[in-house]
């Protein structure tokens, strides 16, 4: 079979963009119309004259990827051809939980049938790593520097998913690419469910948070073991179930190997930092249901 | 014209009409003043069986746009009506249209930029996103609005041109005023206007990429060909418009329309509603033996260069009106644009240019009139003042 994601494109190794990217496209499979916001999966994967894409796509502008997937949509169904087409949206976590919100919270509210996929590298990295509001506390980057007198980024990560199930999506959930076959698996159920659907895939970046390229997976993973990302679907708005962690990690383990969060572990007052991200963990732990 | 099929409607109604009878398979707007009848009218249709229900509710301007963006591309037939704000919001989004080549049309009901508010006519709006690559034109009268968003169609979809089209109409002025006018007729619009066949779609069976980037190395190319296509478009409009008359009987002028202007030395040039008041002052001023006339501008993009060169053949003095102003220029588009298309010919004509009726404010006969005297005294006197607002209150400032 051929590759809905061809190689060739640009994204840089162990870029776990690329995953969420392969994992959202295994999941919808090949009847699928994508589209793509402006960010490093547009960029490194249309070099024109150059497609990476297997699959029909089209690049909607920064800002605007739900209102273009419901055009899509719309305009499928009026031209009678929607048939078995998913429509999906696979968006970095800028253009979803900033200057997208509103182009996706119309589309979510007429409840166009469509899986939105956010892959959530915790910044705007097309751009050079700056703060999203999907950046969590604490984290170093180029408009949220650690300094003398600042611990990174000051807001703790807008908690989107609750956002999208409370416009009434019929389904919403979590995932990592480091859990390949849960995101596939979440992928095709959105698919098949009618009405907006919203996906949120965590998508460690190597480049922005400054770890060896090797480690995108472990990393990733170590996020869920350590409750800071918890995973997760919900079913007309009630989650449904949520992944059990037994023994859940130290937050430090997963901060220490990031160079974003590296200041924690240099600067005075560092230790209380620490620890106020450890309850952000705790936190989940208990809502969630993790234990 | 045939008064037993004419019907007194407003402007908005007779747009709303045409755009139902041209059979769009998708329409998304958003409310602003004064577009909101047309959107109003599309609903109503809708809502009591007389339309297809093509139509979304969404939330801004720009989704607006966007969203038929996606409806485009999948081979939907895509309209949207907006204003002033509404129109400048969409600003990001009518460059993606333009450039992945959406055969959207758009109704632009031109209303005056904030700040100051203003609900009222001018064209400021549409003149500021001249640059977006999208064909417009501009109406003169009701019957013209209704008539040019079949053409407007026509025009997009040709696939010479697939450029999008906007459609420009005066606020209040068009869109509120009721006049008698034929509603476009259903029963010959097949002939006119066939169904829109796109050249690519998005289409799991054949999948292509829509917008990809392009590097310093492709780019150029990617809008000089949008600059060919609105040079393929300047037959075609005229052929559209050409066309329309054979089908419908009405004709309103291609790229431009003359009247009075054959022999005229003074040469006015206008492009809207205002044109109605000054076709209504010519003969009055030719009956005094003012030599007079008007060329209208129907396309202001493409901009009908040759057309304007040929037109002003007889011309002493060439005037200008605008409903608009580039600041820091001080100058109305219609004027610089008439100077850059004559100025390397061998037409040594003077041109002067007049801003008025900005922010709604009233275009009387006489504020017409005066301008001529003044054209007049410029053809004896030569250039005193190039260009200034013709309706200036001094007492305001
Ligand atoms: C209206 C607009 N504002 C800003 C930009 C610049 N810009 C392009 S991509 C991007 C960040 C993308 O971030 P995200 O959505 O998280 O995707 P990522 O690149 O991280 O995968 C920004 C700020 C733009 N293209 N358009
Ligand atoms: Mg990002």
């Amino acid at each position: 079979m051929t590759q809905l994601l061809a190689p060739g494109h640009r994204m840089c190794a162990g870029c776990g963009d690329a995953l969420a990217t392969k994992f959202a496209l295994k999941g919808a499979g090949d009847r699928c119309i994508v589209v793509s916001p402006t960010g490093c999966i547009e960029v490194s994967t249309t070099p024109y004259p150059e497609s990476s894409w297997n699959v029909p796509w089209i690049h909607s502008l920064f800002d605007n990827a739900g209102a273009v997937a419901a055009g899509i949509e719309w305009g499928l169904k009026k031209l009678g051809k929607k048939e078995d087409t998913t429509v999906m949206v696979i968006a970095g976590d800028g253009a979803t939980f900033d200057i997208g919100l509103q182009a996706m919270s119309g589309a979510f509210e007429r409840g166009h049938d469509m899986v939105y996929v956010c892959v959530d590298n915790e910044a705007y990295m097309n751009t050079g790593i700056q703060r999203s509001g999907a950046t969590p506390y604490d984290a170093s980057t180029t408009t949220s520097p650690a300094g003398k007198v600042s611990f990174g980024n000051p807001l703790p990560k807008k908690n989107m998913p609750a956002i999208m199930a409370d416009h009434g999506s019929p389904y919403v959930a979590t995932a990592s690419i480091a859990y390949a076959k849960d995101a596939i698996r979440k992928v095709a159920r959105a698919a098949e469910i009618e009405g907006p659907a919203y996906i949120q895939i965590h998508a460690p970046c190597c480049t922005g948070w400054k770890f060896d390229s090797s480690k995108t997976v472990e990393v990733g993973r170590l996020a869920v073991e350590a409750g800071l990302w918890p995973m997760y679907e919900m079913i007309d708005g009630r989650i449904e179930k949520a992944k059990k962690i037994r023994d859940r990690k130290p937050v430090e383990e997963y901060l220490r190997m990031q160079g974003r969060f590296k200041h924690l572990f240099t600067m005075e007052g560092g230790e209380e930092e620490i620890a106020r991200i450890q309850a952000i963990a705790d936190w989940n732990a208990e809502y969630y249901e993790m234990e | 014209m045939d008064r037993e099929n004419m019907s007194v409607v407003d402007g908005a109604y007779a747009v709303a009409h045409a755009v139902n009878v041209c059979k769009p398979d998708v329409v998304a707007a958003y409310p602003i003043t004064p577009q909101t009848n047309i959107v109003e009218h599309i609903s109503q249709f809708i809502a009591d069986g007389e339309m297809d229900d093509v139509s979304i509710n969404v939330e801004s301007e720009h989704s607006a746009m966007s969203l038929l963006v996606g409806a485009s591309s999948v081979g939907a037939r895509a309209y949207s009506a907006t204003a002033s704000q509404g129109l400048v919001l969409m600003s990001e989004v009518l460059f993606n249209v333009s450039g992945m080549r959406l055969p959207i049309v758009v109704t632009v009901v031109n209303r005056a930029m904030s700040a100051p508010l203003s609900i009222w006519n001018d064209q400021q709006d549409s003149i500021s996103q001249r640059d977006t690559g999208w064909i417009q034109l501009y109406a003169e009268d009701v019957q013209e609005a209704a008539d040019m968003t079949a053409q407007a169609f026509k025009i997009a979809e040709n696939s010479n041109v697939l450029l999008p089209v906007m459609v420009c109409m005066d606020g209040f002025i068009l869109s509120h005023v009721y006049e008698p006018v034929v509603l476009l007729e259903d029963d010959l619009i097949d002939e006119f206007l066939p169904g829109y066949s796109p050249l690519a779609v998005l289409d799991p069976d054949n999948p292509k990429t829509f917008g990809a980037f392009a590097d310093p190395g492709a780019y150029t190319e990617f809008r000089y060909l949008q600059e060919v296509a609105m040079k393929n478009a300047i037959p075609v409009i005229e052929d559209a418009a050409d066309e329309f008359k054979e089908v419908f009987g009405r004709y309103q002028g291609g790229l431009i329309d003359e009247y009075m202007a054959e022999d005229a030395e003074i040469m006015i040039i206008a492009m809207g509603s205002v044109v109605g008041t000054i076709k209504e002052v010519i003969p009055e001023l030719r009956a005094k033996g003012v030599s007079v006339g008007i060329i209208k501008i129907r396309s202001f993009r493409p901009f009908p260069a040759e057309a304007i060169r040929k037109a002003v053949a007889s011309a002493k003095v060439i005037v200008t009106l605008d409903k608009n102003i580039s600041i820091g220029l001080g100058e109305g588009a219609l004027f610089t644009e008439t100077k850059s298309v004559i100025y390397n010919s061998s037409i040594r004509t003077p041109v002067i240019g007049f801003m008025l009726g900005h922010g709604g404010r009233d275009i009387p006969k006489a504020r017409i009139e005066q301008i001529v005297m003044e054209a007049g005294e410029v053809m004896k006197r030569g250039i005193t003042v190039e260009s200034r607002y013709a309706d200036l209150k001094e007492e305001l400032l």
